[in-house]
Formats: C-alpha cells, structure tokens, sequence
C-alpha cells in the first residue's frame, strides 16, 4: 500500500485535488505580493484555476480508489464534481462587480473560495467517513469566515455567527452519527461499512448512526427541519456570497447524501428511505408555503432553494438508478438557474445605489430594465417547473423515478408543493410586470449580461440543447453508483 | 427533408421562429414588428392549409410521423397528425391571422405582445401535433406561460387576479395529470403516444389515471364546476386574448378527452361517462341561466362557452360515431364563432371601451354592417339551422340520444336557453332607439376589421351547410377510435358507428366515404 503514496502517477484520481490545493497556496502567496488595489486579479486566477481544475476533471477522467480507500473517483464524482465547480467559478465571477461594495474585494475572499471548492471535491469523492469529515469541514470552515467577509456589517457578522453556531451543531451530530456506525459495524471505510452491514445485518446502534449522520448532511443541503440557518444567512451575506452558498456547496453535500444511503446503506434501504422521503416531504411542504409571506428577495430564493432541494430529494427517495439520474440533472439545472438568478438580482441596482432587497423594489423593472425582467420572469417560470423551461424536465425526472417507486404520496404532495410555490414566483413576476415602476435602476456589467443571456437561452432552450447531452451524462454517472 | 417528415415540425415551430425574429426587430418600428408577425401567421396558415390537403382522410392512423428518441429514455421528438388533431392544426393557424390583425392597433408594448402571441401558437400547435407524453404536456402547460402574462400585462383593470385565478385552477389540475403521464410511462415503457393507444392499461389502474387526467382537462375545458376561472379571464384579458382563449385554449381540453382518456382508459371512461353527462347537462343548463343574468358581454359569451364545452363533453363520452363526430365538429365550429363574437366585442369595445350591455343599444342605426356580423353569429351560437353551430349540437344529441335519452332531454333545455341569452343581447346591444350620446359618433366596421371578421362569416355559413369538408376529415380517425372503445367495453362498435339512417347527416355527397368501412390499424 506504501507505493500508492510514492507512486505519484498513481495519484491521478486526485490530481484535480491537487491541483487545487497547489493553486491555493500559489493564490495566496499572489495575493500577498501584488497591490490590494489589484484584487481582482487573484479573483481571475481563482476562476481561471477553477475553471483549469474543471477541464482537468474532464479531459482525464481517472477512475479509482487511492489512499488507503479514504479517496474514490468515479463517475458519479466526476459529473458532480464538474458542477461543484461551475458552480464555484461562475459564483466568483458574479462576485467581480461592484465587489467593493458587497466587501468581497478582498483576495482573501477568492481564496477562501477555492478552498471551499476543495472541500467539495473531496466531500464528493470521499469513501471514508474520516475524508468526508475532513472535507466537509474545510469546505464549512471556509463558508463561516465568507459568510462573515464583510465584517464591519452587523447584518452579514450575524449571519456568520449564525451560520457557523450552526453549522458546528451539525458537524458533531454527524460526528457523533459517525462514531456510532463506526462502533456498531467496526469500519470507517464505507466500502467495509457496506460488507460489513450487509453481513451482520442492521442493528439499532447503526439505525441511530445513520439519523444522525444523514441529519448532518441534510443541514448542509438544508433540508427541513435543518432549514433554519439558511434564511437568516441567505439575507445576511452579501449577495455574491449567498450566490455562492447557494449552488456549489448543496451540490456537493447532496451528492455526498447520495454517495452515503445508495452505495453504504443500500443494504438497509428501507431505514433510510423513510427519512428521505420525511426530509423530501417537509422540505417542499415548508418551503411552498413559508415562502408566500416573505418580503425579502432574497429570503424568497433562500426558502426556494430549501423546496428544490426537497424535489432533487424525491428523486433520491426512490434508490434507484432512475431517482439518481433525476438527482444529477436536477442538480445540474439548479445551479443553471440559480446562476441566472442571482445574476439578475446583481444586475438590478437602484439608481441610488443600492441592490434590489425587497420583491416591491422590482416593481416596473420590465420596462426600466426590460433585459434582466425577461430573464429574470424565465427563470421564475422555469423554478416553478414550467414547461418548456429547464425547470419542468428537471422535475420530469425525479418524479419519474418517484413514480417508478410506485412513492404516489410523496410524488402527489410534491407536485401540489410545486403548484403552491407557484405562488410566490409569479408574484415576482408580477410585481415586475404587472405593475408601476418606482425605480430607475442604473446599467449593468457586461460580465453579467453575458451570464444571464447564456443561461437564459440555455434555460429556454433546454429541450433542444442541453436535455439530451444532459440525461446521458447523468445517465453514466448514476451508473457508476449501480 | 421531404414534405411528409417536415410539414408539421415548420408549422409548428416556424411562429417561433417569427418571435426570435420580433426579437431582434428594435421596438420602436411598429410597422416591421406588425408587418413581421402578420406575414409568419400568414404564412403558418397556408402551410397548415397545404397540410390539410396533403392529409389523406381515409386513413385512420397518424401521417406526417418522425418519431425519434430525444431526451433520455423517456422524451422523444415525435410528431404526427391523425384526421382528430389536423383540423385544430388549421383552426389554429386560421385565427393566428385574424388575431394579429385584430390587435394593429395596440400601443402598449407591442413587441412583447407579438412575441408572446407567436410564441402561443407554437405551442398551442405543438400540442395537436406531437406524438409524445411528456411533450404533449410540455405544450399544454407551456400555453399557460404566455396567457399568464397576457392576461396579466395587456388584460383590463382587475387582471391581476384573473391572471393568478386562471393559472392556478390550471396548473394545479395539470400536475396531477403529469404524474399519471408518469404512471402510464412505466406501465407501457414508452411515451409515444401511437403505441400507447394499442397499450392496454390495467383495469384497476384505468380509473386513477382516468381521474388525473380528468382533473386536468375539465378545468381547460372547462367543465361545470370546474370553470370559475374562465369568466374571470376572459372579461379581463385583451381582445385577441379571449379570442384565443375560447377558440383554441378551451379545446385543448376536449382534445385531450379525445386523445387520451377515450382511447387509452375506455373501461374508466364507460364507468364515468354518467358522471360526465351529469356535469355536461348541469353545464349546459346552469351556465345558461347564469349567461342570461349577465351584464357584462363578455362573461355573457364566456358563460355560453362553458354551456357549449358541455355539448362537447357529451357528445365524446357517448362514445358513438354521431356524439363524437359532432364534439368535433361542435369544438372547430365554436372556435370559429366563439372567436369572431369576441372580435365582435373587441370591435365596440375599441370605440366605447365599455362591455356593459347597458351602455349600449340602437348600433344597427350607426352599424348596419356590423349588425349584420354579430347577427350571423349570434344565430350561430343559438345553433340555428344553417350555421355551424347547429351541426355540432345536433350531431352531439343525436349521438346521446342512443346512449341516455335524460341526457339529451336535458341537453335540450340548452339549445332553448342560448336562444334566449344570446338573442336577449343581441336586441339589447343592437336594437332598440339610438339614445345614447356617446354611440351617435359610432362608426361602422372599418376595411381592417371586415377583413378578419367577413372571413369568418362565410365559415360560419358554409360550414353549416356542407359540413361534409370537417366531418369527411375525422370520420376516419372517429371510426377507428369508436370502434376500439366499443370493443374494449363490450358494447357492439357496429352499433356505435352509426347505422345508414343516421349516416345521411355526415356521410361525404361524392358517396365515397365510408365511415363504416374497417379502420386500418395503427
């Protein structure tokens, strides 16, 4: 086993990993020489690493298990993976306007990206529940200090605090979560977990294990009931910040869940589909239904995101290869218009300066800003999972696995979650359209522009473009799970 | 590329093509942007016409077909046309035009009008010519997205609740509908929907699939009680909105009774049809008497479509020849007329911007060629001999008149009571003494507005004369559908698909047709 550490060639499952961690640490020696004024050069490097990482990932795709089993790459890491950063790198470039303002100018902030973004990866790749915890670690430490960059705002040190009290809880529930399947089944390595519980059988000690692991993961994907910090953390952060928390980290942490209950509990699925499926059901309910009342934008898109995150779920509460299929384009979606999304919330500043903060500071946007409304009213339509849009095929597919299952209650109530939190999404649209601008609002970076007429487009145009490239990747990389 | 493998995909994507074009227009040139969409309805039109008679009617099954795997295992790109979805291909393609023309003069957002409005009749074609599940539901949903905003952008003062009102009575029926998409995808192993036809459902599943699909297409249709939204619609969406609305919308719904819940659930429908004659009559009746009461002209047509929609229903779950044949007939007819009574409404509401019937009255004395118009479909709708509107009416209860004679008993009160709304309103708008200041001014139809509604007209006329263009078209497709619901609930197909007697009323004059010939098989 000695040489799989000498061997450096060996290594080339981690290779985007490493890479990642040698970029950081070059990041932050760049970051020390050149001007403060010159931050957004370290934040380039940081997307232009990501986005070589990414590439990376692609181009050599190296199957394997190395370090003594702590470390996995397959496929299913590698579709997820490929997200994670995406999602990571296109956070970052939203972040590159106005970054004085929102305090995120600092170059500290991009290399705490880059290390959160390392964290991820190895969340999704980790095969040992020491490597998951040191991975989800790194990637939660890194979210605390960003969630708190800009320290001299009370709003975004709350949230922070808020985040990081939080967040600590739930890293000891799966810590403990952890130690008990360690103690009832004798193994930390999942792939010995597996033997060892499909040899021995479930035991009560295991049961309790897996709650409290998977309550752990479900407050990192956020969720209910472990929703309660994304509210609150959502409005606190500065806006590129949230986008951040938004896509690449509950990317990674779900397919952490789904690497855990397909692959190291599937021989006790009926344990844990009840808590998926209770997870799925609260989370939409809650999120359809909690959302109406909000005033803040972003509040809307935090309890948003906790109901999308109940349907990626209802995929995965069918533990099949479909549901997990439905997952990974689910995901990958998601970010799509989580990215178009948070771009048009960047893009709308009010001509005193600030960012749009509550849904009636929208009103009339159509006609000042007739671009970003449009975009804007399509990913709103296509969130509520309105066909033609990207959102309905995402849906198609986790319900479709749901209903493989023969789950019909589940798949009833998501749908009926779905037609409520139509609901607040329309009222976005309608506040834009329907009714009389406040407002002006000043004009918008061209980096902005480009991001949301690309996903706009890809979004409109799912059906012709990305649906069918889309549905084999997930195709293979739900394969490699199976 | 040859005409039978491309004819349905251009005609259903070419108006999206028309708004990517709108898209680039700049929108302060008015002319171009209205120029632009006339010149692709016009054009989609005459494609839908060549369709038509390229179609050839004798044949039961789909033409035109492309079937290829698209998205995964579950999404294909399929389209194809049978003798029950082409003509709503042309209707579709008919109004187009008249509604881009009808809408000239909008000066609110214009281009975005356009747009949205091409962008509907893609979709609105896309559901009568695709010939997959899931896609079926991607069109009929997507019509949601554009109405939504029709309603909500250009419709009248209270159109923000009309809007919601009608999205969510839609969407939350549609949903449930979607997860028996679901189911049947996995009992059959397919969305193609040609094969899901020969696809026999269990019979314990038939009726919750039945009831999804129920719970969608009764709201679109819309059925009594189901039908709050559409009042509310269609008073505040704009001209060419409730045009569309009544004509096309609406008949998504039948559409849909006729493409799936028949054919693939025919057990469930036989167990349910009196359960929908009970929600058909009381439609027809209580509709009715709630449209004479109104005071609104446009609620008044929207209540007599919902009386109409109940004649459709009827005439599908009698599940014979004669009931089916004329809920064909019946849709193509009433979107025709139920258009052009909305054009008609558009055309007073231009000049007076008021729908109360009340604030009019006397207008043959200023509009003499307008009367004429409104009269011809006013008559139309009562379902006078001679116009459209009485071959599907009649067809309809002749059909359940074999089925539940209490039905078409009740049916009946219908026919009596839209004679007396419409022609209530029709003196009430149209005669008595011109004493109103405000219409002394009134001006006749002008040459853009006798272009869209004199068309329509000789539709509505000759249409009720010769039938035989409409009913020669489904007969086929009918045939073959009655036949297999016969068989498979065990009643005598030879019963249902009409006996000589009866065939007089659609039979093609050449003598050619035979609707009682053998249907060829999928």
């Amino acid at each position: 086993m000695n040489s799989d550490i000498t061997d450096f060639a060996s290594l080339a499952p981690a290779y985007p990993e490493l890479l990642m961690a040698a970029g950081a640490l070059v990041l932050l020696l760049v970051g020390i020489v050149v001007n403060k004024e010159k931050s957004s050069l370290v934040s380039w490097l940081a997307i232009g690493l990501l986005a070589a990482t990414g590439v990376l990932v692609i181009l050599q795709p190296a199957d394997g298990v190395i370090f003594n089993g702590l470390f996995i790459a397959d496929g299913f890491a590698r579709y997820m993976k490929v997200l994670v950063l995406g999602g990571a790198a296109l956070a970052l470039v939203l972040s590159l306007s106005n970054a004085e303002e929102n305090g995120v100018h600092k170059y500290e902030y991009s290399i705490l990206a880059v290390l959160a973004t390392l964290g991820m990866m190895v969340m999704v790749s980790a095969n040992d529940l020491m490597s998951l915890y040191v991975g989800l670690e790194l990637q939660s430490l890194s979210l605390y200090v960003m969630a708190a960059i800009k320290r001299d705002d009370s709003r975004a040190t709350e949230a922070g605090l808020k985040y990081f009290v939080l967040g600590a809880l739930s890293s000891g529930m799966l810590l403990y979560g952890a130690s008990l399947i360690y103690g009832f089944t004798g193994h930390t390595n999942l792939s010995e977990i597996v033997i060892a519980i499909a040899n021995e059988g479930r035991s009560i000690g295991l049961i309790f294990g897996l709650v409290f692991l998977l309550a752990g993961v479900a407050f990192k994907i956020s969720a209910v009931p472990f929703h309660m910090w994304t509210p609150d953390v959502y409005e606190g952060a500065p806006t590129p910040v949230t986008a951040f928390f938004a896509m690449a980290p509950k990317v990674a942490a779900m397919s952490l869940m789904v690497r855990l209950v397909m692959d190291t509990f599937a021989p006790i699925t009926s344990d844990w589909q009840q808590i998926i499926i209770f997870l799925s059901i609260a989370s939409m309910v809650l999120a359809a239904f909690a959302a109406i009342g909000q005033k803040s934008l972003k509040r809307l898109i935090a309890y948003s995101s906790i109901g999308h995150v109940g349907f990626a779920l209802v995929g995965l509460s069918s533990g099949t290869q479909v549901g997990v299929e439905g997952v990974a384009v689910y995901m990958a979606i998601y970010v799509g218009m989580t990215v178009a999304l948070f771009a048009c919330l960047l893009s709308l500043r009010t001509a005193n300066g600030g960012y749009v903060e509550t849904i009636e500071d929208l009103a009339g946007a159509s006609k000042a800003r007739p671009f970003v409304a449009a975009i804007m009213a399509i990913v709103m339509f296509s969130l509520i999972g309105l066909p033609p849009l990207a959102g309905f095929f995402a849906k198609w597919m986790v319900f479709l696995a749901a209903i493989e299952a023969n789950l019909y209650v589940l798949a009833v109530i998501g749908m009926l979650a779905s037609a409520i939190s139509a609901f607040y999404y329309l009222r976005v649209v309608k506040v834009m359209y329907f009714d009389e601008p406040k407002d002006e609002f000043v004009a918008v970076p061209n980096e902005l522009n480009i991001i949301m007429a690309v996903f706009g487009f890809l979004i409109v145009t799912y059906y012709f473009t990305l649906g069918n490239p889309l549905a084999s990747m997930a195709h293979q990389a739900a394969g490699s799970l199976f | 590329m040859t005409f039978d493998n491309s004819i349905l995909s251009l005609v259903t994507w070419l108006p999206l093509l028309g708004a990517v074009l709108l898209l680039a227009t700049p929108k302060t040139a008015i002319g171009a942007i209205r120029w632009i969409s006339l010149a692709t309805t016009l054009v989609v039109f005459a494609l839908s016409l060549a369709l038509w008679n390229a179609f050839d009617a004798s044949n039961a099954g789909f033409q035109f077909v492309v079937n290829m795997p698209w998205i995964g295992d579950s999404i294909g790109y399929r389209v194809g046309v049978d003798g029950i979805s082409v003509l709503f291909v042309v209707l579709t393609a008919l109004l187009m035009p008249a509604v881009v023309l009808a809408s000239w003069d909008v000066d609110m957002r214009l281009k975005e009008y356009m747009i949205v409005f091409l962008v509907l009749e893609t979709l609105m074609i896309g559901v009568f010519t695709t010939l997959d599940l899931a896609m079926f539901y991607v069109f009929f949903e997507g019509t949601l997205l554009p109405m939504f905003l029709i309603i909500g952008i250009w419709g009248g003062s209270a159109r923000i609740q009309a809007a919601y009102k009608f999205f969510f009575y839609t969407f939350v029926g549609s949903v449930l509908m979607l997860l028996a998409m679901m189911a049947m995808y996995w009992d059959a192993g397919t969305t193609d929907i040609a094969r899901l036809l020969t696809h026999d459902f269990p019979v314990g599943m038939q009726p919750w699939l039945w009831l999804a699909f129920f719970a969608s297409l009764a709201v679109k249709m819309p059925m009594w009680p189901f039908h709050r939204w559409l009042p509310e619609a269609h008073v505040q969406a704009p001209t060419a909105g409730s045009v569309i609305l009544a004509a096309i919308l609406l008949k998504l719904g039948g559409y849909g009774f006729l493409r799936f819940s028949l054919p693939m659930f025919p057990e469930a429908s036989a167990n349910f049809a009196n359960f929908v004659f009970l929600l058909s009559v009381a439609a027809i009746i209580l509709t009715s008497l709630v449209a004479l009461v109104q005071t609104d002209i446009k609620k008044l047509i929207a209540y007599s479509s919902v009386a109409h929609m109940g004649f459709v229903t009827m005439g599908i779950f009698a599940g014979n020849a004669l009931g089916i044949q004329g809920a064909m007939f019946q849709m193509i007819s009433h979107g025709i007329v139920s258009g052009a009574l909305f054009l008609c409404v558009g055309v007073i509401y231009d000049r007076m911007h008021t729908r109360e019937i009340s604030a009019y009255g006397g207008l043959v004395e200023r509009m003499p060629q307008y009367a004429f118009a409104f009269m011809v479909f006013t008559m139309a709708n009562v379902g006078l001999p001679g116009t459209s509107g009485f071959v599907g009416e009649f067809l309809t209860m002749m059909g359940v008149f074999q089925v539940n004679t209490w039905v078409a008993f009740g049916a009946a009160f219908g026919v009596i009571l839209s004679a007396g709304y419409a022609l209530w309103l029709y003196r009430r708008v149209i005669f008595g003494a011109l004493t109103k200041d405000s219409l002394k001014s009134i001006l006749d139809l002008n040459l853009r507005e006798k272009i869209v509604i004199y068309p329509l007209i000789v539709l509505t006329i000759v249409f009720g004369f010769y039938p035989a263009p409409i009913l020669d078209t489904t007969a086929a497709a009918v045939d073959n559908l009655v036949t297999q619901y016969s068989t498979a609930i065990g009643r005598d197909p030879a019963v249902d698909l009409a006996d000589q007697r009866i065939q007089l009323e659609y039979a093609a004059p050449t003598g050619e047709a035979q609707p009682a010939a053998a249907p060829a098989s999928h």
